[in-house]
């Protein structure tokens, strides 16, 4: 087991590597030069402007010693500053993060809380008419355009609850719970609802892969009853496929999230991230990506280690 | 009769070698698999509206009817006009061609990067394995969105940026995928005896172990296709990916949603003409998987 979390690890540092480097050459794969494309986004820059960012940025070395400079900064914590602002990103990203990374929470919990009894059910009514409708239904579900769905839903609920605030920024949870749930309640929905219809479908092959073994035949054998079968003993077994799956879900949801936050007005890194877009302001986006992204190798490296600790099985396995 | 017309073969007497003609091949597969039939019409009938499109669109996508802005939904305009008077159905109709466009070019250079190199990784085994693979395991680790506007950040926002983004997205999947039955294939008696015979590797590859991945790819492909689609309109929903004059489904739901309470159906139908075309592929790979899949055949 310890060697297994060994090479796990090593593994981790590998990917983690490799994204930081890939993060890292973003800038550097900028068609022409990179100082001029970024000053560029203001106008004109002089020929003195361009010089002096290339200088800060340390465009002028050699690319080793330039990664080496910047993953030995954020090691200290300093992931760059703004080229507008002059405000260190790990700031901004910092304050808009919270929200997108709430709604994120908030959405994979929705989507569990509904898509695990919905799989075992359709596992339940498995190979009956109601089969065909339940995957047509799911199917649309996943494909549902999240940003079609939003803007729908804020249509509806601009007619049914004309006094419910639908756009804006949300307020702090501390400030006021109530209102703040209130807020958040559409864009969580919106986020959730593709994400529940894949997990349902994940859940419900589970299902139907745990209904074929060889101890739901002896539970049946000793005379219990088919539902006890499936939603004791089957759905008991069938969490550890879906738990695996939750971690691939986040990073959707938080993809999902970047939009959503968007359809809703929401001030969350969905926006920070497409103003620096705009601003072509690089090291904003480089942080960004790269905080995120390492957030979720961990998160499922974590999921993988539970996942191990939790199934026997599959500690043996590589 | 005309002449080109072999002797014996005319009047509905013709039957493949099987014993059945295509039209029974339809029904028996319509019987079983219903789904699977219909989303094929609903893929076919979308490709035909974007190669058409010039044909099929009742208006100029562009031109501005200033005495119909935002008129709803009529004889004249199917799907009413946008706050620039513009036609919706014929404006949703060169959505598709962009769209699908865009969503085929990106998962076809998704495959073939992603899919040869995973083909490759597959087929020599070792260090190249390891490398393209380990660069997949990268690749896999960005949040997809993130990954693309990594990529739009990049390159810009312009249509082929979009392409090259979404492919990024996917390669990484195909060589995955492929890699798999790769691996499996190469130890196969039959990939031996066509090396002993001195076949050269890239004949065992396209001869001997593409014709088996075909299934496989077509499955992925068209799931893919689907979920490019989703991810090409939420990048021109969020303003960064093609941009104006190109028509996109994406953009086109964006700006309805800016006078949604006065003209609805701008936003509402651009919208359900995202879902449709992300739907038809979906169910048309979900399908095939199952009509492909050998362990899957015959069991109903």
């Amino acid at each position: 087991m310890s060697k297994l979390i060994f090479r796990r690890l090593l593994e981790l540092a590998g990917v983690l590597l490799g994204v930081s480097v890939l993060v890292f050459l973003m800038i550097r794969l900028i068609p022409g030069d990179a100082a001029q494309v970024m000053l560029g986004a203001s106008g004109d820059a002089s020929e003195t402007q361009v010089r002096q960012l290339r200088e800060k940025l340390g465009l002028n070395d050699t690319l080793p010693v330039q990664y080496g400079r910047w993953i030995g900064a954020m090691a200290q914590g300093d992931f760059g500053a703004s080229i507008w602002t002059g405000k260190p990103v790990i700031e901004e990203i910092g304050q808009r993060i919270g929200v997108t990374a709430e709604l994120t929470a908030l959405s994979l919990l929705l989507a569990v809380v509904f898509s695990v009894p919905a799989g075992a059910l359709m596992a339940y009514f498995r190979g009956s008419k109601s089969d065909v409708v339940m995957r047509v239904v799911t199917i649309t579900g996943v494909t549902m355009p999240g940003f079609w769905l939003g803007a729908l839903l804020i249509f509806a609920w601009a007619v049914w609850f004309p006094g419910w605030q639908t756009l804006g920024s949300i307020p702090p949870f501390a400030e006021d719970p109530w209102q703040h749930l209130q807020r958040m309640f559409l864009p969580t929905v919106t986020c959730a609802l593709p994400v529940v219809a894949s997990l349902a479908r994940i859940m419900r092959s589970a299902m139907v892969d745990a209904l074929g073994q060889d101890y739901i035949r002896t539970a049946r054998a000793k005379g219990l009853g088919e539902w006890t079968v499936t939603f004791k003993h089957a759905l008991r077994n069938s969490l550890i496929p879906f738990v695996t799956a939750l971690g691939i879900m986040a990073g959707y949801l938080f993809s999902g999230a970047i939009v959503v936050e968007q359809v809703f007005a929401i001030p969350g890194l969905g926006r920070l991230m497409l103003g620096a877009i705009a601003d072509r302001n690089y090291p904003l986006i480089q942080a960004s990506i790269l905080v995120v992204t390492c957030g979720f190798v961990l998160l499922n490296a974590v999921i993988d280690l539970l996942y191990r600790v939790i199934d026997k099985r599959a500690g043996a396995a590589p | 009769m005309p002449r080109h017309e072999p002797p014996g073969r005319s009047q509905g007497e013709y039957r493949s070698p099987r014993g059945e003609g295509i039209l029974m091949n339809w029904r028996q597969a319509f019987e079983r698999n219903p789904v699977l039939v219909l989303a094929a019409l609903l893929v076919l009938l979308q490709v035909l509206v974007s190669v058409f499109a010039g044909f099929i669109a009742p208006y100029d996508p562009v031109a501005q009817a200033v005495d119909a802005r935002m008129a709803a939904p009529s004889a004249e305009y199917w799907l009413g006009t946008d706050k620039f008077g513009r036609d919706v159905l014929s404006r949703i109709i060169h959505g598709y061609r962009s769209s699908l466009g865009i969503a085929f070019s990106a998962v076809f250079f998704a495959l073939l990067l992603g899919g040869s190199l995973g083909t490759w990784a597959g087929y020599k085994g070792g260090w190249a394995d390891r490398i393209v693979m380990r660069l997949a395991d990268i690749l896999f680790a960005f949040p997809i969105m993130l990954l693309a506007i990594g990529v739009i950040a990049i390159l810009g926002t312009t249509t082929v940026s979009t392409i090259i983004a979404i492919a990024v997205v996917y390669a990484p999947i195909f060589a995955r995928l492929l890699r798999g039955p790769t691996l499996v294939l190469r130890g196969a008696d039959y990939i031996h005896a066509a090396r002993s015979f001195g076949a050269s590797d890239l004949r065992i590859i396209f001869k001997h172990i593409m014709p088996n991945l075909v299934s496989v790819i077509l499955v992925q492909a068209s799931l893919s296709l689907s979920t490019a689609i989703l991810l090409e309109a939420s990048l021109s929903f969020l303003g960064i990916g093609a941009q104006p004059p190109a028509p996109s489904l994406g953009r086109m739901l964006s700006e309805g949603r800016d006078y949604m309470s006065l003209a609805p159906w701008a936003a509402i139908f651009s919208g359900f003409a995202i879902l449709l075309a992300s739907l038809g592929f979906n169910l048309l790979g979900d399908g095939l998987r199952d009509h492909l899949d050998p362990r899957l055949r015959g069991l109903n």
